[in-house]
């Protein structure tokens, strides 16, 4: 058992702090996110010259052959800058895809565009009746000659403002909430047929509603196998949960330290507020929910390769774990700095809000504890 | 003990659900959702229940109350918040109303009582400072006696509305040499003064409801002192506990729970209404629960108070568990609606402009939840009330 990083590993995590320091602190994170574009370009770019969008392939893919632990490292440091950039969609999970599921030809055709930062992508799964079920979908790809054809609507399609690519998930036989029946698709934002209407989101960053109307994909759109594509949808959702737990330990981080430090400085009273016994014991607590979520973010990022049913009690525990520390942690954060926590010119009402919306990514603490406790 | 309404009590109620909603705008309500209230917009109401003379039931009836009982109170406050109406600004009503007919002069009363009574005043709360939140004692802001004026000069802070308001009542230290609490005074200042300047700040979910008030070299008439020169801890407290009774908003939980409930009742998780799963179904059920108990704590205070004895410390019993109540049921709102509860609404300048994702009553969901952190921050947190509990009830 060995808890340390590797000499690698640490560099990696100095280079992406170094990056992040100088371009993306606070004041600049707040410019792109009110920017027409809500994203930086520049900053896209920097990811791709140093490598981290190429992080998760293989060699032969063009990458650097990282696993999860090198996702887990980077998705912090994206955590404690409050990153809006999308990383997940892109590389976790559109990367994950290609990766695991995709043929040769179509992982030579799109990981290049990844790898190099051209090109940027978006999962476009949930549905407005569905919530958190991967597989309650009405959204259908019906046969169509060699191809198909898409008709459909997606919800809240995180990063979709800003791709040019997406992975769809659509109904291709079966029940609305079937197991089977479920297909995965890459779909072309700018095919015809494919409409978005945008719109920012309360953590900063942008999502769209699409609606598809007789979109023709060729044969060459699907991955995997026809009907079976909800395992390689969960391994991969899975995947993203890890990433997610290392962002919001990198959120939960950060909050820590502001909370504890402005509670040493801030005096009421004619003492400092940390002097006061029950913010003590909250910042404790705090400290621990932050302990026991970095130590599910390890685990599940440790087993996201074990079976499935063992993946899955990871990858739910941890998110059951990160959706109440969260919870917990920001609020506080919040109610220890008073007035000044709920303020938009300080970073804490921003970290609270994106753990927020971690929560809800993928299914929050009633939906992981459901699976969870259902898990084989 | 008694909890049934009267045969006249009930005749009551039909009264006021049908003034209700004969008349208070229909179109109010959208506006609210969607954040687009104007000044005129928060006002609309209160002026419609000051024509009719029910602007203010809970003041004596010689300065214009209603003469109700607690219980027509009660049934009075229950309609509104089933009708959701725009609920009437404190700073005033609740707020400086009764410490000016408390222990304002006659003139006083005369000056500003008529003004809040017809919203022509908007009044706003000068409390806090940077240095002084919870330790509000330990406020700065300097008045010096010139002539029949005071000159003031400090630095206010999270003053809510202050961009729109005509006065704010404001207290100041008239005296540095003496405990904290004992040199300070109570002063009622034109907003339209020179020197006052008021500056926004933002909060995390796009509002702008609090202010900054730069106080510069601003001359108060000594005449809009209230009661005596540094007196003005006794009538701050006394307004603190008005305050915080009024913060347990128990009838508009009720219904904010009601929609919570409707919201789960439309969204489905597998096919299921939400609201039928086990999990759901129990939160709402603690909640309910959690309310009912503080709905009859909240009566047997109302009832004592009717006896004459002022808001105690027990308000802070109402404060504490009406915030956690209220924050409560915005977070399950949060969860209720899944994936749309990212979708931000345009605030600011950008309201009503744009597009909004998600079923109407998802709208928001999220930005209220943030802003309603702020419940258990502001009119003295919730950390502040424990202590009084501490201190002024279990004496410790
Ligand atoms: C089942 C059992 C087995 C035990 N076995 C052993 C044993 O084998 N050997 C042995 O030596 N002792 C033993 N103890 C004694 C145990 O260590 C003491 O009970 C413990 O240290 C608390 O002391 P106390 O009971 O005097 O309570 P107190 O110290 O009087 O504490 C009373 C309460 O006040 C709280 N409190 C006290 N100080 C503070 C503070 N500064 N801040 C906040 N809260 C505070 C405590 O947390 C507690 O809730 C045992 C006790 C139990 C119940
Ligand atoms: C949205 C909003 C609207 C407001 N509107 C107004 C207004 O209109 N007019 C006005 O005058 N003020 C207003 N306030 C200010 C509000 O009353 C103060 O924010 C509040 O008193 C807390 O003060 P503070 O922000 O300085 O926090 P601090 O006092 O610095 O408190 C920081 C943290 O320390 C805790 N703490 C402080 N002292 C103790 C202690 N002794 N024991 C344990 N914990 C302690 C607090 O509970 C809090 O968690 C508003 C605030 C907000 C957020």
């Amino acid at each position: 058992m060995d808890f340390s990083f590797t000499e690698e590993q640490t560099l990696l995590r100095n280079s992406v702090q170094g990056l992040l320091a100088a371009k993306y602190d606070f004041d600049t994170r707040r410019k792109i996110v009110k920017s027409a574009d809500g994203m930086s370009k520049a900053v896209w770019a920097q990811f791709a010259e140093m490598g981290l969008l190429a992080a998760p392939f293989s060699e032969e893919q063009g990458g650097f052959g990282g696993g999860a632990i090198e996702t887990m490292i980077v998705m912090e440091e994206m955590g404690r800058n409050l990153v809006v950039e999308p990383y997940v969609e892109t590389v976790v999970l559109a990367g994950g895809f290609l990766r695991e599921g995709a043929s040769k030809e179509q992982q030579a055709a799109h990981i290049p565009g990844i790898v190099d930062g051209s090109a940027i992508w978006a999962f476009a799964y949930a549905e407005p009746q569905g919530r958190y079920n991967l597989a309650d979908l009405v959204t259908t790809a019906k046969k169509d000659g060699a191809g198909y054809t898409l008709n459909g609507y997606k919800a809240v399609v995180l990063g979709a403002p800003w791709a040019q690519k997406l992975i769809v998930t659509a109904r291709t036989s079966g029940g609305q909430r079937d197991r089977d029946g479920i297909s995965v698709f890459i779909v072309d934002k700018s095919a015809a047929g494919v409409s978005t209407r945008d719109y920012p989101t309360v953590d900063g960053r942008r999502a769209s509603e699409i609606t598809f109307e007789n979109v023709k994909l060729g044969a060459d759109a699907l991955i995997g196998t026809e009907g079976k594509g909800l395992p390689l949808v969960e391994k991969i959702t899975d995947q993203a949960i890890a990433a997610l737990s290392a962002e919001a330990v990198g959120c939960m981080g950060e909050l820590n330290k502001a909370t504890v430090e402005y509670c040493k400085t801030r005096k009421q009273f004619g003492v400092p507020i940390g002097k006061f016994q029950v913010l003590q014991h909250r910042m404790v607590d705090m400290f621990m929910a932050y302990e026991q979520s970095v130590s599910m973010t390890y685990m599940v990022n440790l087993k996201l390769e074990e079976n499935e049913a063992e993946r899955i009690k990871a990858a739910a525990g941890a998110k059951v774990q990160i959706g109440k520390a969260g919870r917990y942690v920001g609020q506080q954060a919040v109610q220890l700095h008073g007035g000044m926590g709920m303020t938009d010119e300080l970073n804490v009402g921003h970290y609270f809000k994106r753990l927020t919306m971690i929560d809800t990514q993928f299914g929050n603490v009633d939906h992981q504890l459901k699976r969870y406790s259902t898990a084989a | 003990m008694d909890m049934s309404f009267s045969p006249e009590e009930l005749a009551f109620r039909e009264e006021v659900r049908a003034f209700i909603a004969d008349n208070y705008p229909k179109d109010l309500a959208n506006r609210r959702t969607r954040g687009e209230m104007s000044k005129e917009d928060i006002l609309t109401w209160h002026r419609i229940l000051y024509k009719k003379g029910w602007v203010v039931p809970h003041w004596p009836v010689e300065y214009g109350g209603t003469g109700w009982t607690i219980t027509q109170r009660f049934i009075w406050n229950e309609e509104n918040a089933r009708a959701e109406t725009q609920a009437l600004l404190p700073f005033g009503l609740s707020m400086v109303g009764p410490v000016i007919f408390n222990y304002g002069n006659e003139e006083q009363k005369k000056r500003f009582l008529p003004g809040i009574l017809s919203a022509d005043d908007w009044w706003c709360q000068g409390y806090s400072e940077p240095g002084a939140g919870s330790d509000l004692a330990s406020l700065k802001t300097r008045a010096v006696l010139d002539g029949d004026h005071y000159v003031v000069n400090g630095h206010k802070i999270w003053t809510t509305l202050a961009q729109y308001a005509d006065w704010m009542f404001c207290l100041v230290r008239t005296d540095n040499n003496v405990k904290a609490q004992e040199g300070i005074s109570f002063l009622l200042i034109d907003m339209k003064t020179p020197g006052i300047t008021v500056r926004p700040i933002i909060t995390m979910d796009g509002a702008h409801e609090v202010n900054e008030v730069f106080l510069e070299d601003v001359r108060v008439p000594v005449a809009n002192r209230i009661g005596e020169e540094n007196k003005g801890w006794t009538y701050a407290k006394f307004l603190l506990g008005n305050e915080r009774s009024g913060i347990a908003g128990v009838a508009r939980s009720k219904k904010a729970i009601e929609r919570l409930k409707s919201i789960a009742t439309a969204e489905l998780m597998d096919g299921q209404p939400l609201i039928k799963t086990d999990e759901f179904a129990r939160k709402v059920a603690e909640l309910e629960i959690d309310l009912s108990a503080l709905e009859v704590t909240e009566l047997r205070t109302l009832a004592a108070e009717s006896k004459g004895k002022g808001p105690g410390p027990e308000a802070s019993i109402l404060k504490i568990k009406g915030t956690e109540i209220q924050q409560r049921i915005t977070e399950l709102a949060v969860e209720a609606v899944g994936n749309y509860g990212s979708v931000e609404v345009p605030t600011g300048e950008m309201a009503g402009n744009d597009f909004i994702a998600g079923p109407a009553y998802s709208n928001g969901a999220a930005q209220n939840y943030f802003n309603m952190r702020k419940t258990s921050i502001y009119g003295g947190s919730n950390e502040i009330q424990h202590n009084i509990i501490a201190k002024m009830v279990l004496g410790l």
